[in-house]
C-alpha cells in the first residue's frame, strides 16, 4: 500500500489513506440526503409488495392485501364501458339500418363505434382515411364507385363474409381469367387499347377498332358491353376514371395478362354483430353509400 | 514446445472449420466457417514462419499497451461505423423510401437496427470497455498484465466476434433475442474471448502491488463476471444441426422472455452502467486531478447498485404474460436502485469540487461532467418508467428509444470521448492534444445532438403513447395506428438530425485523435515508464 504522508490543507477532509497513480480518495460520509431517499424507497418498496402481489411461496405468490391484478383492471374497464354501451348494441342489432338515420342517438353511436372498429380492423388496407391504396388494390370506400354494391345491406355482406377467402363459404367470389395463357400479346395490347377508349383516355384508334371484338368475346360477359361492369360478380366498371389497381397501359395489361386476386377477410367470427353492423354504417356514411 | 502447441491448436481450428465449411447447411455459417479458418490458418503460418527468428524476449517490467493503443483505435473506428448506421435506421423511419427495394432482406431497417445496437454497444462501448479495463488495472494495480499475450488474443478475439456477429446481422443470422441477437457458434467463441479476459484482468489483479484494489477495478471485474453469467444463461441454445447457423434456445414461453429481459436490463446493468462507472472512477479524478469524493459512498454505492440491479429485468415485461408478482418485484428493485444509482452521480460530480474553474478552461472534464449529468438524469428516468402507471404509457413507445439513448450518447458515449482524449496523448508519448478547441466543437455538437434527440423522442413517445390509450365515451379507440405514425413525421426528422449531430462530432474527434498521433511533438521521456510502486 502506498500511504501518503501528506498531511491535509486547511479545511480539506480526510483522505483514507490509500493512493492509486496518483489518485486519493477522500473519507467523506454519505451525504444524509442520498442516504435518506434510499432509505424512503426501500421503505416505499415493503410496503408496496404488501399492497401488491409479490413474493413468490411455494404454491403461489402473495397476493397483496389490495387484491389488485392487471387483467381484473382491464376486465373491469372493458365491464364499464360494455355496460354503458349494451343497450344501445341491442338496439343497433335490432334497428333496420336502412331507416336508422330517423335514431339520431342511435345513428351518432353507431358511426362512432363504427369509426372506431375501421382503425383497428380496416385501416391496414383501406387507410386511416378510407382512401385505399390503389397499388395494392385495397380499393377506396368514399366514392360512389362499389365492386360488389354501396347499399347497406350489400357492405354489411361484404364485412360479414370477406371476399375471396378460404374461411367463409358465404365469402363473395369471382375469378378474372389470366389470359396470357389465352390470348397473345398483340391481342391483349388491342384490348387494352379498347379499355382505354371506353374510359374516355388517350390510345391507338386502330388497335382499339381489333380490341374490341376481342373484348365482346371475352371480357364483356362480366364487364358488360360498354364496361359498365356488374356488380354481382365483382366485375369493376371499366368506364369511368375510378381504377382498383391502375387504368395506365401498363396496368391494364399486367391485368389482363395475369388477372388479380383481392382477398378481404371475413368479420363475421371476429366481431360481434353489432360492432359489423357500426363498421357498415360507418362505411355506407362516408360519400358513396347508396 | 509452446510454439509447436500453438501450431497445433491453429492447425486443427483451420481444419475442423474448412469441414464445417464444406458441410455448411446454409451460407452465413458457410461464410464465418470459412472466416474462420482463414484467421486460424493465418495465424499457422505466420506463426510457423517465425519459428526460426530469434526470440524477442518480452519486456518482464513496464506496462503492457499494445492491445490499449488497438483498443482505442477499435473504439473510435466502431464508433465512428456504429452512429452513422443509426443515423441512416433514423433516417430510414422518417422516410421509408430509403428501405431500397434492392437492399431487401440485407440492408433494410430489420437488418441494420440490430447491427446499430450491437456496433454502439458491444463493438464501440465493448472495445472501450476492454481498452480502458487493461489501461486502468494496470496502473491501479501497479503491474504488468497478467497472461502474456492473452490481452492481443483478448483484442482480436473479441473483434473477430463482431465482425462474425455484425456480417450475421446483415446475412440475417439472429436467435431474435434483442442486444443476444448472434447464433450459438457466434456465442461459443464470445465465450472463450470471455474467459481470457476475465482471467488477464483478474490475474493482473492479483499480481497487483497495492494492498488494495482500486474502485475502478470492482466495477470493472462485477461487470465482466456478470456478463459472463448472462451470456451464458440467456443463449443456452441447441443447435438444430452443428453445420447450421439455427438454433432453439432451451428456456420455454414466458421463463424466455422473462431470461431475455433479466440479460436485457443486466445488459444496461452491468455492460452500460457498470464498467462505465469503472471508466469514470479512474478518468474523472485524473483528468480533475482531485481526489475521489467519498470512499465510504464508492462502497456503499457498489454494492446496492450491483445487488439490486440483477432483479429490476421484469419491468421490461409489464402488462404481458408475466405474472403480476414478478412485475412488481422489477419495479421496485427498480425503484430502489435509484440512489444506489446516483451514488456514483454523485461521486463523480463532487470529486470535481474545489476543480469547478477547470469547466472553462478544459473541454475534456466538460464532457465528463456532462456525461455524468446525463448518468443521473437516465438513472431518475429509469426508476421512474419502471413504475407501472407510467409504464403503461411509455411502454413500446419512441419515451423508451429517447431513454435509451440519453443514457447511450450522453452517458456513454461522453465519458468514452473523454477517455480517448485522456488516452491518446498519453499511449502514444504525445506532449498534448492536437487541438482544444476541436474537442469544444466536438462537445458542442454531440451535446446539441443528444438534446434534440431525447427532446424529440420524449415528445413523439408521450404523444403516441396518449394517441394509443384515447378512447372516446364510449369506450372506443379515436386514433388508427397510421395516425400515430403520420403524427410522428416532425419528431422522427429531428431525431435524425440530432443523430447526424452527434456522428460530426465523433469524426471529428478522429481526426483529432489521428493528428494528435501524427502532428504532435513526443512528449520528452520523464522517466522509463516502469510500474509506479
Amino acid at each position: 500500500m502506498s500511504t501518503t504522508d501528506r498531511k491535509p490543507r486547511p479545511g480539506e477532509p480526510e483522505t483514507t489513506g490509500h493512493e492509486w497513480d496518483g489518485i486519493e480518495e477522500y473519507n467523506n460520509p454519505l451525504p444524509a440526503w442520498w442516504l435518506w431517499i434510499f432509505y424512503a424507497t426501500i421503505a416505499w418498496s415493503v410496503v408496496y409488495t404488501v399492497l401488491y402481489p409479490a413474493w413468490p411461496l411455494v404454491q403461489r405468490a402473495t397476493g397483496g392485501t389490495l387484491g389488485w391484478s392487471t387483467r381484473a383492471d382491464v376486465a373491469a374497464e372493458i365491464a364499464r364501458f360494455e355496460e354503458r354501451n349494451e343497450p344501445l348494441f341491442a338496439r343497433l342489432v335490432a334497428a333496420d339500418l336502412a331507416d336508422i338515420g330517423a335514431d339520431d342517438e342511435l345513428n351518432r353511436f353507431a358511426v362512432s363505434a363504427g369509426a372506431s372498429v375501421f382503425r383497428a380492423q380496416c385501416s391496414q388496407c383501406h387507410g386511416a382515411g378510407a382512401g385505399g391504396v390503389q397499388a395494392s388494390g385495397f380499393p377506396n370506400l368514399l366514392d360512389n364507385e362499389w365492386l360488389w354494391g354501396g347499399s347497406i345491406d350489400d357492405i354489411l355482406l361484404t364485412v360479414s363474409h370477406g371476399i375471396r377467402n378460404e374461411t367463409d363459404p358465404d365469402a363473395r367470389y369471382s375469378q378474372m381469367p389470366a389470359f396470357g395463357e389465352m390470348l397473345t400479346a398483340e391481342e391483349i395490347e388491342d384490348i387494352v387499347a379498347h379499355v382505354r377508349r371506353l374510359s374516355s383516355q388517350s390510345h391507338d384508334a386502330a388497335r382499339a377498332a381489333a380490341g374490341e371484338t376481342l373484348y365482346l368475346d371475352n371480357c364483356a360477359s362480366c364487364h358488360g358491353e360498354a364496361g359498365e361492369g356488374d356488380r354481382a360478380q365483382g366485375a369493376p366498371a371499366l368506364d369511368n376514371a375510378i381504377w382498383l389497381y391502375g387504368g395506365s397501359e401498363a396496368a391494364i395489361r399486367h391485368t389482363i395478362t395475369y388477372s388479380r386476386w383481392g382477398v378481404m377477410p371475413a368479420f363475421a367470427d371476429r366481431l360481434r354483430e353489432a360492432e359489423i353492423r357500426a363498421v357498415a354504417l360507418y362505411v355506407h356514411q362516408l360519400g358513396g353509400g347508396e | 514446445m509452446w510454439d509447436y502447441l500453438k501450431l497445433v491448436v491453429l492447425g486443427l481450428v483451420a481444419l475442423l472449420a474448412a469441414i464445417a465449411a464444406n458441410y455448411a447447411r446454409d451460407f452465413p455459417f458457410h461464410l464465418h466457417m470459412l472466416l474462420f479458418m482463414v484467421a486460424a490458418g493465418g495465424l499457422f503460418l505466420w506463426t510457423l514462419r517465425r519459428m526460426e527468428e530469434p526470440r524477442r524476449v518480452p519486456a518482464a517490467s513496464g506496462y503492457m499497451d499494445g492491445p490499449v493503443r488497438a483498443g482505442v483505435i477499435a473504439t473510435a473506428f466502431w464508433g465512428v461505423v456504429g452512429f452513422l448506421v443509426g443515423v441512416w435506421i433514423a433516417a430510414q423511419l422518417a422516410w421509408p423510401g430509403l428501405n431500397f427495394h434492392w437492399a431487401e432482406g440485407y440492408l433494410n431497417f430489420g437488418r441494420l437496427r440490430p447491427l446499430h445496437t450491437s456496433a454502439v454497444i458491444f463493438a464501440f462501448g465493448g472495445n472501450a470497455l476492454i481498452a480502458t479495463s487493461f489501461y486502468v488495472v494496470q496502473r491501479t494495480s501497479a503491474a504488468r498484465l497478467w497472461g502474456g499475450n492473452a490481452a492481443w488474443f483478448v483484442f482480436w478475439g473479441y473483434n473477430f466476434f463482431i465482425v462474425l456477429a455484425a456480417t450475421g446481422y446483415v446475412l440475417g443470422v439472429t436467435q431474435s433475442k434483442e442486444y443476444a441477437e448472434p447464433e450459438w457458434y457466434i456465442d461459443l467463441w464470445l465465450t472463450i474471448v470471455w474467459v481470457v479476459y476475465l482471467a488477464v484482468f483478474l490475474g493482473t489483479i492479483m499480481n497487483r502491488k497495492e494492498r488494495h484494489i482500486y474502485v475502478a477495478n470492482w466495477f470493472y471485474l462485477s461487470f465482466i463476471v456478470t456478463i459472463a453469467m448472462l451470456h451464458l444463461v440467456n443463449n443456452a441454445a441447441l443447435p438444430v444441426s452443428v453445420f447450421g447457423s439455427k438454433s432453439v434456445i432451451l428456456w420455454p414461453g414466458v421463463q424466455d422472455a422473462m431470461i431475455q429481459w433479466w440479460y436485457g436490463h443486466n445488459a444496461v446493468g452491468f455492460f452500460l452502467t457498470a464498467g462505465f462507472l469503472g471508466m469514470m472512477y479512474y478518468f474523472i479524478p485524473k483528468q480533475a486531478e482531485r481526489p475521489v469524493y467519498s470512499y465510504k459512498l464508492s462502497i456503499i454505492h457498489f454494492w446496492a447498485l450491483i445487488f439490486l440491479y440483477i432483479w429490476a429485468g421484469p419491468h421490461h415485461l409489464h402488462y404481458t404474460a408475466l405474472p403480476d408478482w414478478a412485475s412488481t418485484l422489477g419495479m421496485v428493485f427498480s425503484v430502489m436502485l435509484w440512489m444506489p444509482s446516483w451514488g456514483g452521480m454523485i461521486n463523480g460530480l463532487m470529486t470535481l469540487s474545489g476543480a469547478w474553474d477547470k469547466l472553462r478552461t478544459d473541454p475534456i472534464i466538460r464532457m465528463m461532467v456532462v456525461s455524468v449529468g446525463f448518468y443521473g438524469m437516465s438513472t431518475f428516468e429509469g426508476p421512474m418508467m419502471s413504475i407501472r402507471a407510467v409504464n403503461s404509457l411509455s411502454h413500446y413507445t419512441d419515451w423508451t428509444i429517447g431513454h435509451v439513448h440519453s443514457g447511450a450518447l450522453g452517458w456513454n458515449g461522453m465519458i468514452t470521448f473523454g477517455a480517448l482524449y485522456f488516452l491518446v496523448p498519453r499511449l502514444w508519448n504525445r506532449e498534448r492534444l492536437y487541438s482544444l478547441a476541436l474537442v469544444s466543437w466536438h462537445f458542442w455538437l454531440a451535446t446539441i445532438g443528444i438534446v434534440l434527440y431525447a427532446a424529440s423522442m420524449w415528445v413523439t413517445g408521450i404523444m403516441e403513447g396518449l394517441m394509443w390509450r384515447e378512447v372516446d365515451a364510449q369506450g372506443y379507440l379515436v386514433n388508427a395506428f397510421a395516425d400515430t405514425v403520420a403524427a410522428k413525421f416532425p419528431m422522427y426528422v429531428v431525431r435524425a438530425i440530432g443523430g447526424l449531430l452527434f456522428l460530426t462530432g465523433a469524426c471529428i474527434m478522429c481526426y483529432n485523435l489521428w493528428k494528435t498521433v501524427t502532428s504532435v511533438g513526443e512528449k520528452r521521456p520523464a522517466a522509463t515508464a516502469v510500474p509506479a510502486e
